[in-house]
């Protein structure tokens, strides 16, 4: 079997608080294939924004990576000091935030930032970092790249910004590029633009996706994987299209069930009582069993770990026989 | 302006030809040196609609298209720069007068974002009570504690949560206590902005079947304002859709969904993202929504439309009926725009 992308393995995150620390992200594990979108939904507050700042390494101090263990292709890259890690950022893997406005220098034209960023990674000339800008402006649909080039951020629009930000983020040729949010600020017409352009640009460099977002139906469009978080946890891995039509997770059917549709006039949406409990008092077993309509006496002691179902992974004890004995077959 | 109402019942809310202008000249000193003209923005322009009694009307449109300057305007947070609003048939001004607070208890608002509009020095009882109070509905306070207690049960939260402040609550909770407030002066007509899209789906789920609960028990009206065409969907009666501050489509909800007359309405569905995984190609949504200060000439949507010719460029489409409800399209008037059945 290949050497996966990207393999991140027992992630924690913790946050040190007067009362002890919080584990907001706790025993995430999964493998990123080369050229594969995952998607990684959950609600806020599920960890999903924290896995992503922890494989590029921007986790925001205090909160720290507590155990656990990332590789990409092969290499540790958790552990790494920062100079190194900032040789990998951008250079391997790049970043596009949910703010455009925020992720680019107001101060700087955009070529300035993206021949920083193409110069800083690869042997290029001055003239030739700009020669590959404006190409790489071209290729996200920014209409006139050459003169527009040495505009500042300000003087483009939403949609605009976050496909600059989307050229700088692939500037370096990175194996792996981390979208946290990307369309959550932009408007639904907007938003189907810059979906289109991130998997078409991604699909062109080759490079892995790891699509974070809130929403399901940019996953269902755009991923190949899905994972569903919740309270930190992975609480389902697999195909996309085998979850959204067959969830098996009693939280992500239910997750489902609460979206409304275009197609399906349904007079109640289906309703997980409750919310998702606070870092501080997360419930023993399994994290969803105060909401969850299945819970058994199990659930509330023992906490269920990624459990094999056909071809996604599920943690829920629900599976428990059902998992093993169709891997045993 | 009503002539679809003439045979029906008096609409609870009419609006004819509302319009909200700001100024957003420069200064007048720079206007001065720099001999520039001043420079309005039309937020709302030209906006007719009606709501009938126990429905729910819909606004969705991107942002800047002047949804939620239309709900401030029917709430009187903001005055119309023209065209008017009638309540129950009765005009809406916004100074103060004894007919204008009768007729503010009729009606209340719910804001998009549960985190700003809880005053977090006040206890959620005296938040819930404070409609009451101002609009001289009830002046016993056991009575105004009985409502209370009355209104969280009805939200679905307990009445020891009175006692308690906003901060103690998740955004679902002060969501509902937002809902109980707007429900104490006992309103008829009811202006949602954007009420869920602060929350996570499955307490959108939460708050979207309690406000439809709460339609069915009170008899109440809505206008639900939204970006989220899946959420209105699964709310409106009848839908608007709006593109730079004018309504381009007023349609009944299913027939929106299934035969979308104005481009912008089909360009719009075609953008949400695809759930069923159909595996649908969707058109290339083509262009941004241009600067309001300086609006395309003729229809506003000519130069985002694949549809799009001379006459649109030059004429400013007037309302045509079209077989589901009414559409501003020079396109559908004559005809010349193919019929696509959505496949849903």
């Amino acid at each position: 079997m290949p050497t996966p992308l990207l393999s991140v393995r027992d992630l924690v995150i913790e946050f040190p608080t007067r009362h002890g620390p919080l584990t907001a992200v706790d025993g995430v594990s999964f493998d990123l294939a080369a050229g594969e979108v995952l998607g990684v939904v959950g609600e806020s507050g599920a960890g999903k924004s924290l896995t992503g700042s922890a494989i590029i390494g921007l986790l925001d101090p205090p909160g720290h990576i507590a155990s656990g263990e990332i590789y990409l292709k092969g290499k540790r890259i958790d552990n790494l000091r920062a100079e190194d890690m900032r040789a990998i950022r951008g250079r391997h893997i790049g970043m596009v935030f949910q703010d455009p406005l925020t992720s680019l220098n107001p101060l700087y034209t955009i070529a300035d930032q993206l021949i920083e960023t193409i110069r800083t990674h690869l042997r290029l000339s001055e003239r030739e970092a700009r020669q590959r800008a404006i190409g790489l402006l071209d290729d996200v649909g920014i209409p006139a790249a050459s003169r527009r080039i040495d505009d500042y951020p300000h003087q483009f629009s939403g949609g605009m910004r976050q496909r600059v930000v989307i050229a700088l983020a692939l500037a370096a040729e990175p194996e792996l590029v981390i979208a946290d949010e990307p369309t959550t600020a932009l408007d639904v017409s907007v938003q189907a633009q810059i979906i289109d352009v991130l998997k078409e640009q991604c699909t062109q460099h080759g490079a892995s996706v790891i699509l974070i977002t809130h929403d399901m139906g940019v996953i269902a469009e755009t991923a190949d994987r899905v994972a569903v978080m919740y309270s930190g946890r992975i609480a389902e891995i697999g195909p996309v299209r085998e979850i959204i039509q067959n969830a098996k997770h009693p939280y992500t059917s239910g997750l489902m069930g609460s979206i409304p549709t275009l197609a399906q006039e349904e007079d109640r949406l289906v309703q997980i009582p409750g919310s998702m409990p606070r870092l501080s008092d997360i419930p023993p077993g399994c994290p969803f069993n105060p909401r969850c309509e299945k819970v058994f006496d199990k659930c509330r002691v023992q906490r269920p770990s990624l459990i094999p179902v056909e071809n996604r992974q599920v943690a829920c004890w629900l599976y428990e026989d059902t998992g093993t004995s169709e891997v045993a077959t | 302006m009503s002539k679809v109402a003439a045979k029906a019942a008096t609409p609870l809310l009419q609006v004819s030809d509302l319009s909200c202008v700001f100024d957003v000249s420069k200064p007048w000193l720079n206007r001065l040196i720099e001999r520039e003209p001043k420079q309005f923005l039309r937020a709302v322009d030209n906006v007719s609609f009606e709501i009938r009694k126990g429905e729910t009307l819909a606004l969705v449109g991107e942002s800047g298209s002047g949804k939620s300057t239309i709900a401030k305007m029917l709430v009187g947070l903001l005055d119309p720069s023209e065209g008017t609003i009638l309540f129950d048939g009765e005009p809406m001004i916004t100074h103060s007068s004894d007919r204008m607070t009768e007729l503010r208890k009729r009606f209340q608002m719910i804001f998009q974002s549960p985190y700003a509009s809880l005053n977090p020095r006040w206890k959620v009882a005296d938040v819930i009570a404070e409609p009451m109070i101002v609009l001289g509905v009830e002046k016993d306070s056991a009575k105004i504690q009985a409502r209370v207690d009355e209104l969280l049960d009805l939200v679905s939260l307990s009445a020891a949560d009175g006692s308690k402040f906003p901060h103690e609550f998740s955004g679902g909770q002060r969501q509902r206590i937002a809902i109980a407030r707007a429900l104490s002066s006992s309103p008829e007509f009811i202006v949602c902005d954007e009420p869920t899209s602060a929350l996570d789906v499955s307490v959108q789920a939460q708050i979207l079947n309690l406000m439809r609960d709460l339609q069915d028990q009170l008899g109440l009206t809505y206008l639900f304002i939204s970006h989220d065409l899946s959420v209105v969907r699964h709310m409106a009666n009848r839908i608007g859709v709006l593109y730079l501050g004018a309504l381009v489509e007023i349609s009944d909800s299913k027939e929106l969904f299934r035969a979308p007359q104005h481009p912008y309405t089909r360009m719009l569905l075609d953008a949400v993202p695809d759930l069923e995984m159909t595996g649908r190609k969707r058109k290339e949504v083509e262009g941004e929504i241009p600067n309001p200060i300086n609006p395309p000439s003729g229809c506003t949507f000519h130069p985002r439309c694949p549809f799009a010719n001379e006459r649109c460029r030059r004429e400013v489409p007037r309302w045509t009926r079209t077989k589901t409800g009414v559409a501003a399209c020079h396109g559908v008037e004559e005809s010349r725009i193919p019929e696509t059945e959505m496949a849903r």
